[in-house]
């Protein structure tokens, strides 16, 4: 029993150790790509974008609806539901918008993600590229992952800014909440370091998101099987990561 | 020892398994410069194994692999990758990027290769294309071609870049009898017009014999017999009568080993 722990553990860290190196090689050949190929990320970014838009938007929309609803239900029985606006702002900027945004985005983009690189393989693409002397890295790794590092705080700007809009037009336009104050309060209480933490972590959630489905897919076993348990393991582990960097990044920030 | 320069690929006492499956257990192996070598053998002895030993996408266990008198295991990465440039290879499922057209998927090592003009690429990629037969499928995706379509393709990515040396792996399966004819007279042109070095991998004796210079039959994890494809059909040998006339009996196993077959049905081998 403590000699299997043991092994796991060891296990762990080794596939770790190999993420980590894997993620120097990504970010080693980042640069050369962003300059001499930037059409190749062009086209992730448009891929991951078009991907994600619609569900972040509807789901920024009705997140935001549901704040409006919380925030005034609450705040009204301390006869301050004009805050409701800045409680909204609050959630969204900091919390809600990069969480959510990063699990909307790995269950849409890193899945398709994780799984066309891992069918890539299974049908000897990567090692035709290779024969042809393209690095896989290089030539499918690296635009998917900046792709998906451009996009997410795109996505999650995108997410906040729905979500605010679906917060407004719940407690101004059917509660009747005073929109001077709404605007007011936000604009009174919210400070740039508040917006900051957030864009951090959209940057810090895009990274991870995208390096976890690149990953996953390079790594996938080169069957059906293997390239949907890819898909698989690629939103679960991603969600886990995010919430327990959401969490480290909030305690540093605080 | 003046034919030894003539070698572009020698393989010497080359061993290398996968998990207990022992795959090659001492081969030993030539390739004549500007020549058409056929590699045959039942299927499942490694032919693709050894092209992708030969390719250095795989690694042997033991034994070396030289190309040019230069051991490919000693390579770096960038001279891996300089020495692949002069290969051209067929996969045997083709293996053509599916996010591209069939003219991006010809096109595809020219670009990321060279610098040519747009309408250079189009000229060459055209060109090919048409000595495959395919030039009117351009603009079909990858996803709308028949088996025999997609190898016929990635022929023509093989080729593209001219290279010194063509890797084919079953190149004639799944092909009409007219490509068929097509195809091996284009194996055949390459080598005369261009001085191409060509491997072949085939189960068919019969193109074999149309194109191959030099053939070698594999059979548990060595060189079961080589020889010219008169000198093979005529062999003595049982193995090699077996497999060039396609006999059940003899001594290749037709089955994968297993164990005894009624024993197994009657469901005694559990115990
Ligand atoms: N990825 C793999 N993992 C484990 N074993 C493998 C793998 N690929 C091939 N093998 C085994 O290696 C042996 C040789 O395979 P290989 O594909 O080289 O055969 P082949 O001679 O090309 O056969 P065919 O003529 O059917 O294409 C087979 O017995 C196969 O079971
Ligand atoms: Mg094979």
């Amino acid at each position: 029993m403590l000699r299997e722990l043991y092994f796991s553990f060891v296990d762990f860290l080794r596939t770790f150790g190999a993420l980590q190196l894997f993620f120097l090689r990504l970010l080693a050949n980042s640069p050369a790509i962003l300059v001499r190929r930037f059409g190749l990320v062009v086209q992730q970014v448009y891929n991951a974008g078009a991907l994600s838009l619609v569900i972040i938007m509807i789901c920024g929309f009705f997140v935001g609806g549901v704040l409006g609803l919380q925030g005034y239900a609450n705040l009204a029985k301390f006869n301050a539901e004009d805050s409701v606006g800045t409680f909204a702002a609050f959630s969204l900027l900091k919390e809600l918008g990069p969480v959510i945004t990063a699990l909307l985005f790995s269950g849409r983009a890193g899945t398709a993600l994780a799984s066309e690189i891992g069918l890539m393989k299974a049908t000897e693409q990567l090692s035709a590229m290779e024969m042809m002397a393209v690095d896989p890295l290089r030539r499918i790794l690296v635009p998917r992952f900046l792709g998906g590092v451009i996009s997410m705080p795109l996505l999650t700007a995108i997410f906040s800014v729905i979500g605010l809009f679906g917060a407004h037009l719940v407690a101004v336009d059917l509660l009747g909440v005073d929109p001077g104050a709404f605007w007011q309060q936000m604009r009174s209480s919210l400070e740039i370091g508040d917006v900051w933490e957030g864009i951090i972590k959209s940057m810090v959630f895009g990274v991870v998101a995208s390096l976890l489905a690149v990953w996953e897919g390079y790594n996938a076993i080169p069957t059906a099987e293997g390239v949907g348990r890819a898909t698989t393991r690629t939103v679960v582990i991603t969600a886990i990561a995010v919430l327990i960097l959401d969490f480290m990044i909030t305690a540093i920030a605080i | 020892m003046s034919d030894a320069v003539d070698h572009l690929i020698e393989i010497n006492d080359l061993y290398y398994s996968r998990g207990a499956l022992q795959i090659f257990t001492g081969l030993n192996l030539r390739i004549r410069r500007r020549q058409v070598t056929a590699i045959m053998g039942p299927s499942g002895t490694g032919k693709t194994t050894l092209l992708r030993l030969i390719t250095r996408q795989l690694i042997p266990d033991r034994g070396t692999i030289l190309i040019d008198g230069i051991d490919i295991a000693t390579l770096n990465q960038k001279e891996l990758y300089s020495l692949r440039r002069r290969f051209g290879m067929l996969f045997q499922n083709g293996a053509l990027l599916t996010d591209l057209s069939v003219f991006e998927n010809v096109a595809f090592p020219l670009r990321e290769h060279t610098n040519l003009p747009n309408r250079l690429i189009r000229h060459v990629v055209l060109t090919k294309l048409h000595a495959v037969g395919l030039r009117g499928a351009a603009d079909m995706m990858p996803g709308q071609l028949s088996g025999g379509m997609a190898r016929r393709v990635a022929l023509a990515r093989a080729m593209v870049m001219d290279p010194d040396i063509l890797i084919y792996d079953e190149p004639f399966v799944g092909l009409d009898p007219i490509s068929m004819g097509v195809i091996v007279r284009l194996v055949r042109k390459m080598n005369d017009a261009l001085g191409v070095s060509s491997i072949l991998v085939s189960h068919d004796v019969q193109e074999i014999a149309a194109v191959a210079d030099c053939s070698y039959l594999l059979s548990d994890g060595k060189v079961a017999a080589s020889g010219s494809p008169d000198e093979l059909r005529n062999a003595s040998s049982e193995l090699v009568k077996q497999f060039m006339h396609g006999m059940a009996d003899g001594p290749v196993a037709f089955h994968f080993d297993a164990p005894d077959y009624a024993e197994q049905l009657l469901g005694r081998d559990a115990d």
